[in-house]
């Protein structure tokens, strides 16, 4: 091993049932260096860190720390601190009801003779710790009542006084202003200062580039390359993590068909979300598809959430084929014509132990309202008719949807929309996860659905896709709407406007 | 591989498996328990016609009597179920909400402030309503608490648990009011020969069967409890749905209150449905519905409230007490949540998928 | 830094407790001071009639702190008296008899806290079963009232009837004699109990980790520490501390019945929520639940001073009372949401 690495993985792989989730996945970290990991959903990323962290059990390849004879391989979080990594995530994973003090200490109090805790100690080495990092707090004040910033901090706190050689930093600042961003990236300065690796996962590029000295980028559970900092401007980094090299870039043969411009189908005017959404304007005509592009929390979900009334905006008006109208809730919307496909399939798509039938006939029930069942017959009838229409793969239309591969799970949700007669449709993330025949089975059905005269919302990760599908499309980045390209859509010019600016 | 199903698998993944098998097991204990005694070992299952002085002529059997005693545990199992499928908890304030119907029912007939009646001294249906209603109010109460408030349903109604019983009290005068009259008695005794408990859990069962078929509800209920999330984005008001189930559940709680302060003929606060949430529960748990919500099978509680009465009728055979039943029944409760429970389950599946692993090898 | 506000929702809810609690005492002097209210024997007497309730409700508050419940605690109280009157009636002594019951409390919140913390069952559930098995178990024993008398057991007589003497706050009353205050034994146990978990929550390893594991049982965990263990131990400790309640409470009644303490857990539960312990685990302390008796007691104590009010209104205004903070610890959770979105 290098002098000065400190840690290696070598030809990690991992396979979860059906799915291969890491392929001979290499990382390399060097001393006092921040690294990112960079890729998009589904790409490998967490399932790495698990790997590092001992909370995954890969199957092959080795870990290798230095200092460390032979390989490392770890079985809990708590092996993985002992060999010096420690990993900080989004959601802070400390108590929120105990003090800083406690939670910097709590499990490794220092006790008093009395076998009790020693308080007054652990509070004041506490404050020196925080001092030491420059961090303004009052380490005897309950961590909630410090702001998430802070917080994180202490998070990362803990892990550098428990003698952490590697820290992960797993999507840290997804939750945090410019400030408090600004705040943790000169602690994270500092810890790198003091020989500490980091491994920082995130999907905001400016940040990458703000702190970052290397980046290794993954892609869809494979090692894609390892690239100092100043030789992959942007563009080629979108490119990478999104799988098409902009020096060969295929022709993608365009699908979609004309629209009727003089139906706007949905008019939202200063929609936002805070926090997520900044005030937003969108037209969507009567036949169109309309792509949401931008990375991973630039708010293109948030946005579509919304309109559809999941999530509750908070300002701005929305007309619906001209008409202003109120959403406080999803049922509003579907009133008013729309259906959303959600990107959290097993979460907020499927009623995993009802029927495929059930979960086909559900939103036309509950549009129906209780008391006007569908006839069994007439469900029995709708269930097979999209069991058919987008070819199903199912044992029977009584299965359980959660027996369904998850491209058939996403098919009958899409079923359950279309059985609405939705005319405006919200797909968020349809084809992820799912195979590559399904896949363009699900593209040439949203085509032939905005030939039937729908509207669709359709936002992917995948720009190919999106090319091939959409008749505009809108670009965001940090929750606003940074673009909107019609015409000629174009690879390249999609890809600049995600990344943002010539760097 | 074979992709059918073997019989023992197809058996295995019958929804009612386990009530049914849990009625055969007590009534294999009393032919058992009869033969030992030297009795015949079928006495479980006779039944006669009697002549009572009381009565007249009624059905007479070990059967009947379980059938009979056992609506109401019936009946609060219907509305259990619901609450259970949509919330994922339980509605422990059951029984001392069928003790504050009984108090109100009661104290309605006996014209308010009269401890001791044998004439009605309003229409039967009055009172009839008054409890009902009560009852009704009562789940509202632990609905908007649990729908609106997001508290922790067993949290919820264990305000009604402990409060419904002393209001019961309060509304009795702090007496036990005996209302003494054929027709009220009626309720909690016979028509024609039939008990009449057995009707009007028959007709709850039935009505609520209907409901369930002929509206979305039981879809409804069950999409709410399986994923709440996806519920609300396919359009469902999930708040609403629960807060009704409760409202459903305290319905059946008056109706079971009423029928049983006919039965003893009085409101008695301290006895009237005393430990019956633990029926009502161990009835879901044993119809094989999950206490984690989702799924029902409604089927099944019934099955399940039966089977509970014959339990509860051979221990008494066997020599039980009232007061020391419970023991048992405790003792039941936990080995099906064990055996419900997530580690267990994972414990089994990985003993299946060892077993499975070692025939293919074989193979 | 700054922080938010020192003054956070939590220490809010307690002083409102403790404000709750000297507002109704007033109150009590103010309606009732010619009945005798005003007199610190009163006070005392609220003491002991709550002695018990003050340990099981510090044990309720070491199972709450864990985001957890036991609503077994009136029923095994109920056990444990039925079991000391007929051990005691039946020639064993006094002391076996305690040791009995502290270690069958032992065991009943072994097998309880297993069955939460190593097997997930809902703590609910598992008290609830265990509220019925102890109960049927009381019953079990002996179905009969079964009543301590000097006869019985002169040991556990003379602790019972023992008076310790205050040497302040007497009053003479009007025949001239001067009226020493005094309190039980029962008090004595209840408030060392109520200072050992008072000191134990604060100042141990095992302390601190029930409000780690009540505040983010995933964090918790992810820190190190052992979760089920953590589960397992509350509930033998809330047990241990019902049974100690038990012998407070028999000390009290003098007798073993099955109907005894029946809605006690309602009581506990309601005394430690007042008290300002969450129910969703990781806030609270046992000063409050303190208070929280006192406030139970108070209730009970005006209602029967007053001689007129039904007997089932302590019952009720308990069950108000719980009722109100719940909203209010729901509504402050929301406030909390909205501030973090």
């Amino acid at each position: 091993m290098d002098k000065d690495v400190i840690l290696t993985a070598r030809g990690i792989t991992m396979t979860f049932p059906g799915v291969k989730a890491l392929q001979n996945v290499d990382l390399t970290l060097r001393k006092g260096e921040i690294h990112a990991l960079m890729g998009e959903n589904g790409a490998g990323k967490s399932t790495l860190i698990k790997c590092l962290t001992g909370i995954n059990d890969f199957e092959a390849g080795e870990i290798r720390m230095d200092g460390i004879d032979g390989p490392v391989k770890n079985h809990s979080t708590r092996d993985a601190q002992n060999v010096g990594i420690s990993t900080v995530y989004q959601e802070v994973n400390l108590c929120p009801n105990l003090s800083v003090a406690e939670n910097l200490f709590i499990g490794r109090e220092p006790l008093t003779a009395l076998k009790t805790i020693d308080r007054a100690s652990y509070n004041k080495r506490s404050q020196i710790i925080m001092d030491d990092l420059g961090i303004e707090v009052d380490v005897t004040q309950n961590l909630e009542n410090y702001s998430l910033a802070i917080q994180q901090m202490v998070a990362i706190a803990r892990a550098v006084d428990m003698d952490c050689k590697v820290l992960i930093l797993d999507e840290p600042t997804s939750s945090l202003d410019d400030e408090e961003v600004e705040k943790l990236f000169k602690l994270m300065r500092d810890l790198k200062a003091k020989g500490v690796s980091i491994l920082f996962v995130t999907h905001f590029l400016e940040q990458v580039y703000a702190v970052c000295d290397r980046i290794t980028v993954l892609r869809n559970g494979t090692f894609v390359g390892e690239y100092p900092i100043a030789e992959l401007p942007r563009v080629k980094l979108v490119a990478a993590m999104m799988g098409k090299d902009l020096d060969a870039l295929e022709a993608i043969e365009k699908e979609n068909a004309d629209f009727d411009k003089a139906e706007v189908v949905i008019d939202a005017q200063g929609i936002s979300h805070t926090g997520t959404v900044k005030p937003f304007d969108l037209k969507i005509h009567k036949g169109e598809v309309v792509g949401v592009g931008g990375l991973l929390g630039s708010g293109r979900s948030e946005l579509a959430r919304s309109i559809y009334g999941a999530d509750r905006a908070s300002t701005g008006t929305l007309k619906v084929k001209g008409e202003e109208v109120k959403i406080a809730q999803p049922i509003d919307a579907m009133n008013r014509g729309m259906g959303m496909l959600p990107d959290d399939r097993k979460a907020e798509g499927i009623i995993g132990d009802l029927s495929i039938r059930e979960n086909i006939i559900l939103a036309m029930q509950a549009k129906r309202g209780a008391l006007k069942p569908i006839p069994m017959k007439e469900q029995e009838a709708i269930a097979d008719k999209f069991i058919d229409l987008l070819s199903i793969k199912c044992p029977s239309r009584e299965a359980k949807i959660n027996q369904l591969s998850g491209g058939n799970q996403q098919k009958v949700i899409l079923a359950r929309w279309l059985a609405t007669d939705a005319d405006f449709l919200i797909l968020d993330e349809p084809t992820r996860g799912i195979d590559v025949g399904t896949k363009s089975e699900i593209q040439k059905l949203i085509i032939d659905l905005a030939k039937q005269g729908k509207s669709i919302m359709f936002i992917s990760s995948e720009i190919s896709e999106m090319l091939r599908t959409c008749n505009r499309m809108v670009i965001m980045r940090d929750g606003e709407k940074v673009n909107e390209l019609s015409g000629d859509l174009t690879q390249e010019g999609v890809m600049n406007a995600i990344a943002g600016g010539e760097k | 591989m074979k992709k059918e199903k073997t019989f023992l698998q197809k058996v295995r993944e019958w929804p009612l498996l386990l009530p049914v098998v849990a009625l055969f097991l007590v009534m294999a204990v009393n032919i058992i328990y009869d033969a030992a005694n030297g009795n015949n070992p079928f006495t479980f299952f006779m039944i006669t016609l009697q002549n009572t002085t009381g009565n007249g002529t009624i059905l007479y059997g070990r059967i009947i009597d379980i059938l009979n005693r056992g609506s109401e545990a019936a009946i609060l199992a219907i509305g259990m179920t619901l609450v259970v499928s949509s919330s994922a908890g339980t509605d422990i304030s059951v029984g001392s909400v069928m003790a504050l119907a009984a108090s109100v029912c009661c104290v309605m007939l006996a014209g308010f402030g009269e401890t001791s009646v044998t004439e009605l001294r309003m229409p039967l249906i009055f009172g009839v309503i008054g409890g009902i209603l009560i009852a009704c109010v009562c789940g509202m109460f632990n609905g908007f608490l649990v729908a609106y408030l997001k508290i922790q349903p067993m949290v919820a109604t264990l305000i009604l648990f402990s409060a419904a019983r002393a209001i019961g009290f309060l509304v009795n005068n702090n007496m036990i009011v005996y209302v003494r009259n054929d027709t009220f008695g009626k309720i909690g005794g016979f028509t024609g020969i039939i008990p009449t408990p057995i009707i009007i859990a028959l007709v709850c069962v039935v009505l609520t069967a209907l409901i369930l078929k002929k509206t979305a509800l039981g879809t409804y209920i069950q999409s709410v409890g399986i994923n709440p999330k996806a519920s609300r984005i396919a359009g469902l008001s999930s708040v609403a749905i629960i807060f009704m189930t409760y409202v459903i559940c305290g319905f059946f709680a008056g109706v079971a209150g009423i029928v049983k302060a006919s039965r003893i003929t009085s409101a008695d606060p301290n006895n009237v449905g005393l430990y019956m949430e633990m029926d009502a529960i161990l009835a879901v748990a044993l119809g094989g519905n999950s206490l984690g919500g989702g799924k029902f099978n409604l089927t099944g509680s019934i099955i399940g409230a039966y089977t509970i009465q014959a339990i509860t009728t051979t221990l008494y055979a066997l020599g039980v007490s009232t007061d020391q039943a419970p023991v048992f029944k405790a003792i039941i409760v936990i080995m099906i949540v064990a055996i419900q429970a997530p580690p267990v389950q994972a414990y089994f599946r990985k003993r299946r998928a060892a077993k499975l692993a070692l025939q293919q090898e074989v193979a | 830094m700054k922080t938010k506000s020192k003054l956070n929702s939590n220490t809010l809810l307690l002083l409102i407790t403790i404000a709750l609690f000297f507002v109704l005492y007033a109150g009590g002097c103010i309606a009732y001071g010619a009945k005798g209210f005003t007199h610190f024997q009163t006070f005392l007497n609220v003491m002991i009639t709550n002695a018990g309730l003050i340990s099981v409700a510090c044990g309720l508050t070491v199972v709450m702190l864990t985001a957890g419940i036991d609503i077994s605690v009136g029923a095994l109280v109920a056990m444990d008296c039925m079991l000391l009157a007929v051990g005691m009636q039946n020639g064993i002594g006094a002391i076996p008899m305690i040791i009995l019951v502290l270690v069958i409390g032992l065991v009943f919140g072994a097998v309880q806290g297993y069955l939460v913390g190593y097997l997930q069952i809902q703590p609910f559930i598992v008290t609830m079963a265990g509220m019925f098995f102890a109960r049927g178990m009381t019953a079990v024993i002996c179905t009969d009232q079964v009543a301590i008398t000097a006869d019985t057991n002169q040991l556990f007589y003379d602790i019972a009837n023992a008076k310790i003497i205050l040497p302040f706050g007497g009053y003479t009353n009007n025949k001239g004699v001067y009226m020493a205050p005094f309190i039980r034994v029962g008090v004595v146990i209840a408030l060392l109990v109520l200072l050992i978990i008072f000191l134990m929550l604060r100042y141990t390893k095992f302390g601190r980790s029930l409000y780690a594991v009540g505040g983010s049982e995933q964090s918790a965990a992810m820190m190190g520490l052992n979760v089920k263990m953590t589960k397992l131990k509350a509930h033998i400790l809330c047990s241990f501390l019902a049974s100690i309640g038990g012998i407070c409470y028999c000390l009290n009644s003098m007798q073993g019945s099955v109907q005894q303490a029946t809605g006690f857990e309602m009581d506990a539960i309601s005394s430690s929520v007042i008290g300002g312990t969450l129910l969703t685990g990781g806030v609270g302390n046992v000063i409050g639940t303190f208070f929280g008796v006192l406030i139970n007691g108070t209730i009970s104590s005006i209602v029967k001073t007053n001689g007129k009010l039904a007997s089932s209104w302590p019952n009720i205004l308990t069950a108000a009372l719980l009722f109100v903070f719940i909203v209010i610890q729901s509504i402050f959770a929301a406030i909390r949401e909205k501030q973090k979105a």
